[in-house]
């Protein structure tokens, strides 16, 4: 069972920054919260007989979070790392991803739910369609079968059982399982294990078409948000305090 | 053909509250643009929530689809990538679900066009779609739109109100044929919980936090949820715990909600669930810690015990809804 999991680096939540041309900051990275409890599941899922491979698209800096996620257990890693891809939008993106997963055997393709840093949520959807493999979102529990997979996804009342044939692109949730945290055994190993880094030449694109002169987004903006005007603090005994916030919400029309 | 397009997401035959929105929105935007806008509702039961959504203005698109033993996205994604390469509509809107995250990913891939995610409000300006987008859970807001003329962008819930329009649009039914994607089957649908109120959907929602101490602590928000008419929201620590499903869970691995009001019991607000919940209306915090973060983002901080405090709110509400005041 070869596992590929798509993991991204983002920045630290809480400890983000935009610079004044409105580029991310490309060092002080992390794994991704959601793509972490994908990883433990394969991690989980390959201890009778297989590996799991990482790939990830980012900068020089993505390099912490992909020894992490070997030190957790993944067998190997490949980074595609390329200048031209600094400010790529959402389908440059895709494209390279695409490219990438299409120099890969597998038998599943991993994603996690979101990223922490543009929520979007799109690219496991796009990239199943792209590469013409099942796609099965939103997953509390993964069985993998003999040429299948089979899937919980998670709907608004329980859940629904998905089946497909693999290859196939399977998205998580955090109801997957909290990831591990890496051993120390898992640390020393990770530093003799391969990180292969491949260039946009190395997946046969020419660097022009995805810098900034294909970009199909662009930034306009960037402010703060409006901040709240401070609260209102109430203190004393319940039923005094009670009453107050009852009228407080009566003026504000909320009951 | 060009035009902006609602895209609707149906329910028990029912439109969702964002596909109503969504409508709103492509309305308003056509008036400020002089572009068309359209609805489109695909499912098995298109058409009765079609006249639905015809009402908040836009001409409706029906498309019958029945999608037997398909997940609904993919049947959604397949029927609205051939419309969209039948029709060239230059701004597709989709609703920031679970399900319009599932289309709109397949339908960029499709359909190959662009797309701006996490829309927090959009607007018209020279001739595009100027899309508001919160990142960095909320802490910065920016403004982008296309390098070209189309594209797909997804939209938070409670982005703009629905407002019926003066005058309705009228429902047109149309048959595809839809693009193929590769085969996945739904063997069997399991109920878990009841159908409550969603949290995306809910103009109410009280959370509970690591504070509310136990399962049955976790009751006193339920009830006070109830009491309001509104949906129950809960902190990663507590969906951790057992308590209550993911599906409630509010903040960055769970999901970003605007209720008009958001009473957060025993939640010390940090960045993890204030990333989901900050863009809500009124921010009620029921703390005992009266340094919790949460009092930077709250409009009222009531300091005290919550296992106090809420069932009398509870009772107060009550009385109030049932007029024994």
């Amino acid at each position: 069972l070869h596992i590929v999991v798509l993991l991204k680096a983002v920045p630290i939540v809480g400890n983000e920054r935009l610079d004044d041309g409105y580029r991310t900051q490309r060092t002080q990275l992390e794994a991704n919260g959601n793509d972490e409890y994908v990883l433990e599941k394969a991690l989980k899922l390959t201890e009778a007989g297989g590996d799991v491979s990482l790939l990830t698209m980012g900068p020089a800096g993505a390099t912490d979070a992909l020894r992490k996620a070997l030190a957790m257990g993944a067998t190997r890693a490949y980074h595609v790392q390329d200048d031209a891809l600094a400010e790529a939008c959402l389908r440059q993106t895709i494209d390279v991803l695409t490219a990438a997963v299409k120099k890969l055997e597998f038998d599943l393709l991993f994603c996690g739910a979101d990223t922490s840093d543009g929520q979007g949520g799109v690219v496991a959807p796009a990239l199943a369609a792209r590469l013409g493999l099942p796609y099965l979102s939103y997953a509390s529990e993964i069985e993998p079968g003999e040429g299948t997979v089979r899937v919980h996804r998670l709907s608004p009342t329980g859940y629904d059982v998905l089946e497909a044939s693999t290859p196939a692109l399977v998205m998580g949730t955090q109801v997957l399982g909290e990831p591990r945290y890496p051993s120390l055994r898992g640390i020393m190993q990770a530093r003799s294990k391969e990180v292969t880094t491949w260039s946009l030449a190395d997946l046969g694109i020419d660097p022009a078409t995805v810098g900034e002169a294909t970009v199909t987004t662009r930034v306009l903006g960037k402010e703060a948000p409006p901040q709240r005007s401070g609260a209102t603090i109430l203190k004393g005994a319940p039923e005094e305090v009670v009453a107050q916030t009852v009228d407080f919400l009566a003026q504000r029309r909320l009951i | 053909m060009g035009g902006i397009w609602a895209v609707g997401e149906v329910g028990g035959g029912q439109p969702t509250r964002l596909t109503l929105e969504l409508a709103t929105l492509a309305r308003q935007l056509a008036e400020s643009g002089g572009a068309e806008a359209r609805s489109v509702v695909i499912g098995g039961d298109a058409a009765a929530a079609a006249a639905e959504v015809a009402a908040f203005g836009p001409d409706v698109l029906a498309v019958e689809a029945a999608g037997e033993g398909r997940p609904a996205a993919a049947t959604v994604a397949s029927h609205l990538a051939a419309l969209v390469a039948e029709r060239s509509p230059d701004i597709v809107l989709l609703g920031a679900t679970p399900d319009g995250k599932d289309v709109a990913g397949a339908l960029m891939a499709l359909s190959d066009l662009p797309i701006l995610v996490n829309a927090a409000g959009v607007d018209w300006s020279e001739g595009r779609p100027q899309v508001e987008m919160s990142t960095f859970g909320g802490r910065l807001l920016t403004s982008s739109t296309f390098s070209g003329a189309r594209g797909i962008v997804l939209v938070r819930p409670a982005t703009v109100t629905a407002e019926v329009a003066a005058t309705p649009g009228s429902v047109e039914t149309v048959t595809v044929q839809a693009q193929q994607l590769p085969e996945v089957r739904v063997t069997e649908r399991v109920e878990e919980a009841g159908a409550g109120v969603s949290i995306e959907e809910a103009r109410t929602i009280v959370g509970g936090g690591r504070g509310v101490a136990s399962p049955d602590g976790f009751r006193l928000i339920e009830d006070l949820a109830e009491a309001l008419g509104g949906a129950v929201g809960a902190t990663r620590a507590v969906v951790d715990a057992g308590w209550i499903g993911y599906g409630q869970q509010i903040g960055q691995t769970g999901k970003i909600v605007k209720p008009s009001l958001y009473i957060a019991c025993g939640i010390s607000g940090a960045i993890q669930h204030k990333v989901g919940v900050q863009t809500a209306g009124t921010i009620v915090a029921i703390n005992k810690d009266p340094d919790a973060p949460i009092a930077e983002f709250a409009d009222l901080v009531v300091i005290g015990d919550l296992f106090e405090i809420v069932p009398k709110l509870t009772e107060a509400v009550r009385a109030r809804t049932t007029g024994t005041a």
